[in-house]
């Protein structure tokens, strides 16, 4: 741990921001480099979306199954109660017997929204 | 602390972190020479041999190869988000790397210098939050192409990532509960010495077995892994989300995958595997006549042994890979669903009952 004294930003994380910039720079910079040394020759059918050589039928963005979007619901309410476990799990041996007792707690409310949408049929897919 | 200190510092992280990012893509492009290697000898065959001795140049011939390649970009297209998709998918996964703690500390002509960029105290859940952006570039890349192959790869990946997601988390959550740290190098220290019976190993694949077997198989299906690469089933969809993508683009994709390959066995080595921990200890070494003189020559023997472990965690991949057949899409999500997510949450139960009521 760096002492940072009046330092707005936590120096543990000046690091962090500094090799963020380093990858993004190696993004940026790889693909225009290359700019200039591919070649680029487009044509008409070389430009048309894969379709096994046929003409493309249609747009691609059509309606999909609704499944997808009861999967992200879902994963959005259970990564959420993963997320609330984290601080637990962490101070689990601080908070003892008590700490514990109230996680059975809120895993039981957990398990009966899970019941229901197991008996409700969004965990299946047809 | 003043203006120069910050500079002198800085110009330590950059300098630590070009060598960071250097091993990362060595080791994205190495893994893909291990992986066809370990394949073809799977499958009787030898894999690359041509370029270089055993076909060691081959990472860098093809490297080489799509970077001079025509870069496409389909005419019904939506251009900014499907140059902007490849990015979303590389750089975050080559971000998570600040955090991950290669070996420890150790001193060069009085200095300090630790082999990793950044010892953040919630490292664990700055690793998790950067591989779920990784999503954005797949969901980006499958919508913005157009292209009917491209869409249904880009929503299977997605909704198999976060759905696997969610086991992942929970598994992690009972190696949490005895490490008491999000810090990626505390959990390192935390299995240092000997263990269950005093002779294996303090590491926590051996107090958390169940764990890690969750985290081996959501590993596995985070990364769109066979037999969970329903998203780029060759013989249904051509390639997926990237079913558009040439040249760097596709190179860009491509390396995520490693990358984020890499990431997951670095995070499965430091959480089950003990990290730099040595399988062998030191004082083993040194008893050997002749040879303790050598140990500081080859470097930190530490950092030697992750990358042992790393290769050998990814090795199971590779495994599963040839073994076994890829699973239908219904299984897929009833396997993630409705076995994994109440198995690890089982699996926090036992784990509080047993540190409740018998330490």
């Amino acid at each position: 741990m760096l002492e940072t004294p009046g330092a707005v930003l936590p120096l543990n994380y000046w690091p962090v921001m500094v090799y963020g910039l380093i990858a993004i720079a190696f993004g940026i910079v790889t693909i225009t480099i290359g700019y200039f040394f591919r070649p680029s020759k487009p044509s008409q059918s070389k430009l048309s979306p894969y379709e096994c050589g046929c003409p493309p039928v249609g747009d691609a963005r059509e309606r999909f199954s609704v499944k997808f979007y009861i999967i992200a619901m879902l994963f959005v309410l259970f990564d959420l109660e993963t997320v609330f476990m984290f601080p637990w799990a962490i101070d689990f041996k601080a908070l003892g017997a008590f700490g514990f007792y109230e996680m059975l707690v809120f895993i039981f409310i957990l398990m009966v929204g899970y019941v229901y949408a197991w008996k409700k049929g969004a965990l299946d897919w047809d | 602390m003043g203006i120069i200190d910050l500079l002198v510092l800085t110009i330590y992280i950059v300098a630590g972190g070009a060598l960071i990012m250097v091993f990362t893509l060595l080791n994205t492009a190495y893994l893909t020479y291990y992986e066809r290697k370990v394949m073809a000898h799977m499958q009787q065959r030898l894999g690359p041999m041509h370029t270089g001795y055993h076909g060691l140049l081959q990472p860098l011939a093809d490297g080489l190869k799509l970077f001079f390649k025509e870069d496409i970009i389909p005419s019904q297209a939506d251009k900014a988000v499907f140059i902007l998709a490849p990015l979303m998918g590389l750089i975050p996964a080559f971000i998570s790397f600040a955090v991950v703690p290669f070996g420890p500390k150790f001193t060069v002509m009085g200095h300090e210098v630790p082999l990793y960029l950044a010892d953040l105290n919630i490292s664990l859940l700055y690793v998790l939050a950067l591989s779920s952006m990784g999503a954005y570039g797949i969901i980006m890349a499958g919508w913005s192409s157009n292209s009917k192959y491209a869409l249904m790869g880009g929503l299977r990946s997605s909704s198999q990532v976060i759905s696997y997601e969610i086991a992942m988390g929970l598994s992690l959550i009972s190696v949490l509960m005895m490490s008491g740290s999000l810090s990626l190098v505390e959990i390192t220290k935390a299995q240092a010495g000997a263990g269950l019976l005093g002779i294996l190993p303090n590491w926590n694949v051996f107090c958390q077995p169940v764990a890690f077997i969750i985290y081996l198989i959501a590993s596995i299906a985070e990364t769109n892994r066979a037999p969970f690469d329903l998203p780029e089933a060759e013989n249904e969809l051509v390639a997926g989300f990237h079913v558009e993508y040439s040249g760097m683009r596709f190179a860009y994709f491509f390396m995520a995958e490693y990358a984020n390959m890499l990431m997951v066995s670095c995070l499965a080595v430091v959480l089950f595997l003990g990290g730099w921990n040595p399988i062998i200890p030191r004082s083993v070494f040194e008893m050997v006549p002749g040879l303790g003189g050598y140990i500081g020559f080859i470097g930190d023997p530490a950092v030697w042994w992750f990358i042992i472990k790393l290769y050998a965690y990814f090795f199971l991949f590779l495994w599963f890979r040839a073994t076994l057949p890829r699973l239908r899409y219904d299984q897929l999500m009833k396997l993630g669903w409705k076995i994994m997510l109440p198995v690890a949450l089982a699996n926090i139960l036992v784990t509080g009952i047993v540190m409740t009521f018998l330490n």
